[in-house]
């Protein structure tokens, strides 16, 4: 398998984890004390790890971008975080919990490590709940479950609409109390530019107070980056507005390899983009998918006067639309994966039968499952004789107590009522399955750096289930880390601290105040975001939903060319010696602009269809995805060599000895 | 439409700031506030003009990160919203609209309308938690029965997003709302009860540290409060207080 180990333990998959732990090196506790981690990111999976690193005895240093360590972007998800433990008897187990995330993810996982995220999934909720972490409770005080994204069991444990919320303040609270007792060092409104290596290992990093500009240097024993995901890259997408690369991407250029980059989860129920000025989409939680029906007209000449505003989606008749989803899949429906109602979406779309001004929306409407809620309530209700409008009164009540949150928000930003003409939605990027490779460890080509939750490549493979990013990031930071990265941490309990005057730290600063300037002294003609539109038009025309060998050809072109534009013209105010947003936003646009390239790489690379990646030129007659398990079982890991078309490909093949492989089909 | 802007500008902590008037031209109603103003940065960037900064992040108003006051409001016209979920059709064509930053002695303006809110975490850094081990193995979850009524509650004020708005909206810049959301979280868990005494007591000592001021119950904060925290959260949080004073 060449320079990639993987580093599995041998054995049978339900001890693998156990044994490893039982075997791997420890610290002794006396000796935590004199040695120093790094984590970069305060999500759920740096939170979560620095407040176990610290509470272990270890010292951490945290950094965030961000004002407060709470706002990382975790802050965001809605729907739930997934836990295998079968509370509702309804058949749940940590195997299937496995096998649903194996298979999600159209086998381009590992095995070992997705076993092991099941398996401590039911520590997740144990712990946030001594935490009090505040989740959904039925009335006899126990906890609520529900079910998502297509799976058969209910798994999902939530808190409202806001789960990602209550758990990050979980791992917020838990990182403040070691803060108070000493044990970790808080860095905010910090950004790390650069990783430093001293022999090979990962020893410090060099990032910038955004607030005084000043550049700083901070050592380690080892350093975690846990700095989430990439989508941003797409200009458009549901990932808040600082999201980046930056960190993955330098430790990219110093050895780390960085796996499956083209695997990107679009969600298929998201706000549609309104016009050019906007910055950023929302998202719709799935759960609205379980009521409500997908459509679009079945007559071109019906979309185009809904277009243009001369026809009301209200005025079209049961026979007049499409439910494409329901025709095309009948024993899912709506409740199809997201990549399924991702692409289902787009293909309506570009035929020509998009609904909102731009051609690039579908219904989903609620009035179905209105009346039938109404119909329901009013039998129940004993009254008879009742009319529509009193019936629609009804269900809508109901839909109200189920979804109104979100048909509030809908309405906040469409200025639509979504309870009397149908939401228009849009898939949208969400998620990002690629990042930095890690081994069963965590630990990334170099040692020394650590890559967890959503910056690693993870336990997703080419698709993720609903409510697994959060059990992931959390399952990483609070149980796998800090225990394996104590195996390697034995050896350097005599090493003592590392110094930053080291020629290894005058380099990589050097480095980082040389690019500053570079960036800084740009002739301008074109502000950051200029780049960043043009970019992600590229990547989500090219490199979206649908992707095809000339395209992705062009793209690697095009972006090359941007690149070189951005660095000649980029126009940056102010300067480096204080806050500067600017300067912020450049700094990430130009790794994107270096991602994007071996995006599109990887993409052409892999000649087939599989999860979140759609080669148009691998598809059977009906248009589904077809797999080539011959030649792609693998994880496509990419070495820096330079320029990004120039790095080189390793893979590590993936073997399922538990699983057998399948097609996933949902018809 | 056409608006006529006068913001607050202000190099850093150490200088004056003033405010400055901008005209800005073709905003269209479905653009959210915040998206406003990035058309207003572009405008001045291509001036070669340094832009207007602001903090913001998620732009779905849960991050708790935007901070603007809008013609004297926190967050804006509209209730139980922050900035980055208000949008331009709240306005209209030729208004005038004065934007400044959170003002409160414990909130530094950091640059232009961004200011330091790290108090708030000092505050949870007194007590904000359930000293519980994270790397322990806790009880499973269903052996603590926690009921519905109270679950939600506790949630209720769990859902405090940190943005400031409260200190900014009260005429004394108290913190009331922000930490008693925070003792109420912990207060109404069972998980909380161990340490609930030693909680309150130091979240209010450091809330006072920092240079808050005194709540009059004036009530202002609950109205701006862009996640409907409620004041009972402010008895609730006296209650605990008193008691703790009395215990102590
Ligand atoms: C709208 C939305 C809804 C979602 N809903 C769900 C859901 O219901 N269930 C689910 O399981 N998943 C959901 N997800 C996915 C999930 O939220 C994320 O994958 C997960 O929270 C990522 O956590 P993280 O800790 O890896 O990174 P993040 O939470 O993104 O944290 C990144 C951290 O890195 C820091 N950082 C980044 N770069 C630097 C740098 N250069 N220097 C210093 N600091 C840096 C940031 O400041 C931040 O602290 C959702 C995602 C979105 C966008
Ligand atoms: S109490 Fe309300 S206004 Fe105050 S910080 Fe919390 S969410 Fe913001
Ligand atoms: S930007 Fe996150 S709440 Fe407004």
């Amino acid at each position: 398998m060449g320079v990639l180990d993987s580093k599995e333990p041998q054995g049978p998959l339900a001890n693998k984890w156990t044994k490893h732990k039982n075997e791997i090196d420890l610290v002794n506790p006396a000796n935590k004390r004199n040695i120093d981690i790094i984590v970069v990111g305060t999500g759920l999976a740096g939170g979560s790890a620095a407040a176990t690193l610290a509470e272990l005895g270890y010292n951490v240093k945290t950094f965030c971008y961000q004002d407060s360590p709470r706002r990382a972007h975790s802050i965001a998800a809605q729907g739930g975080v997934n836990a295998a433990k079968n509370y509702q008897g309804d058949g749940d187990s940590v195997y299937r919990l496995f096998y649903d995330t194996v298979k999600g993810g159209d086998y381009r996982s590992r095995e070992s490590n997705v076993y092991r995220l099941a398996e401590v999934s039911t520590n997740i909720i144990d712990q946030c709940v001594a935490q009090g972490v505040p989740f959904a409770r039925e009335y006899g005080g126990l906890l609520d479950n529900r079910s998502f994204g297509g799976v058969l069991v209910s798994r999902t444990f939530y808190a409202k609409g806001q789960t990602g919320q209550q758990l990050l303040l979980g791992a917020y609270a838990a990182m403040n109390r070691q803060i108070q007792r000493g044990k970790i060092k808080s860095y905010t409104r910090h950004e790390m530019l650069d990783l430093v290596l001293v022999d090979g290992k990962a020893r410090g990093i060099i990032a910038r107070d955004l607030v005084n500009g000043e550049i700083e240097r901070h050592s380690a024993h080892a350093v975690v980056l846990a700095t989430g995901g990439y989508g941003n890259l797409f200009f458009l997408s549901t990932y808040c507005m600082g999201a980046n690369v930056m960190a993955a991407w330098k430790a990219h250029k110093k050895g780390a390899f960085f796996a499956n980059p083209c695997f990107t989860q679009i969600h298929p129920t998201c706000i549609p983009v309104s016009g050019d000025h906007q910055s950023k989409l929302t998202l719709m939680s799935e759960s609205l998918r379980n009521d409500g029906r997908i459509w679009v007209p079945k007559r071109l000449e019906d979309a185009q006067a809904i277009r243009e505003g001369k026809l009301k989606p209200t005025q079209l008749g049961e026979e007049e639309r499409d439910y494409y989803l329901e025709r095309r899949y009948p024993a899912f429906g709506n409740l199809v994966p997201r990549d399924v109602a991702s692409r289902a979406a787009k293909e309506r779309c570009d035929a020509g039968f998009g609904v909102n001004k731009t051609g690039e929306a579908v219904y989903l409407d609620f009035s179905a499952a209105i009346m039938r809620y109404g119909r329901e309530k009013a039998l129940t209700s004993g009254m008879k004789d009742v009319d529509d409008n009193t019936i629609r009164e009804l269900g809508e009540k109901i839909v109200e107590a189920k979804y109104g949150n979100l048909f509030q928000m809908y309405e906040k930003i469409v200025d639509e009522n979504p309870y009397k003409t149908p939401m228009m939605i849009y898939p949208a990027v969400h998620y990002t399955m690629g990042g930095l490779w890690v081994d069963y460890n965590l630990q990334t080509t170099i040692p020394g750096c650590y890559a967890a939750g959503e910056a690693n490549f993870s336990d997703h493979g080419a698709n993720r289930l609903g409510a697994s990013a959060l059990m992931q990031g959390l399952a990483d930071g609070y149980f796998v880390l800090p225990y394996t990265i104590g195996d390697y941490l034995s050896d350097d309990i005599r090493t003592g601290p590392i110094p930053t005057d080291s020629p290894e730290f005058d380099a990589a600063e050097k480095n980082v105040t040389d690019r500053l300037q570079k960036l800084m002294s740009g002739t301008g003609i074109h502000s950051v975001d200029y780049y960043h539109k043009k970019l992600g038009k590229i990547m989500w025309n090219k490199c979206g939903m649908s992707r095809n060998a000339k395209e992705l050809k062009e793209a690697i072109k095009e972006i090359a060319e941007l690149r070189k534009d951005f660095w000649e013209n980029v126009k940056i105010p102010g300067s480096p010696d204080g806050k500067n947003q600017e300067l912020e936003k450049a700094g990430r646009v130009a790794d994107f602009l270096e991602l994007g390239e071996l995006f599109a790489k990887d993409a052409l690379e892999r000649n087939e269809s599989c999860g979140g990646h759609f080669r148009e030129e691998y598809q059977t007659p009906e248009g589904e995805a077809l797999r080539d398990d011959e030649n792609f079982k693998f994880v496509s890991a990419w070495e820096y060599m330079g320029e990004p078309s120039d790095a080189k490909l390793h893979k590590e093949d993936l073997v399922y000895e538990n699983i057998k492989v399948k097609t996933r089909s949902y018809k | 439409m056409k608006l006529y802007l006068k913001i607050w500008r202000q190099k850093n902590a150490s200088t004056k700031g003033q405010m400055v008037d901008y005209t800005l031209n073709g905003v269209e109603s479905d653009m959210s506030f915040l998206e406003m103003l990035d058309i207003l940065n572009e405008e001045l960037i291509s001036k070669g003009e340094e832009p207007v900064e602001f903090d913001h992040d998620c732009r779905e108003g849960i991050c708790g990160t935007c901070s603007l006051m809008i013609n004297g409001r926190p967050h804006g016209p509209d209730s139980r919203i922050t900035v980055c979920q208000l949008h331009m059709r709240s306005f209209n064509d030729g208004d005038e609209i004065v934007i400044e930053p959170w003002r409160a002695k414990a909130f530094p303006v950091v640059k232009d309308l961004i200011v330091d809110r790290t108090a708030f975490d000092r505050i949870q850094q007194a007590g904000g938690y359930i000293s519980v081990n994270t790397s322990g193995r806790p009880v499973d979850a269903n052996a603590i029965p926690i009921e519905k009524d109270m679950a939600d509650k506790s949630f209720n004020a769990a859902t405090c997003i940190g943005c400031g708005a409260c200190v900014a909206a009260c005429k004394n810049a108290s913190a009331m709302l922000f930490t008693s959301a925070k003792v109420s979280q912990f207060a109404l868990l069972p998980q909380g009860q161990v340490e609930a005494v030693e909680r309150v007591e130091n979240m209010v000592r450091q809330m006072d540290l920092e240079g808050f001021g005194n709540c009059t119950n004036t009530g202002a904060c609950e109205i701006e409060c862009p996640k409907g925290i409620s004041l009972e959260n402010i008895a609730r949080m006296n209650r605990e207080y008193l008691f703790a004073s009395v215990k102590g």
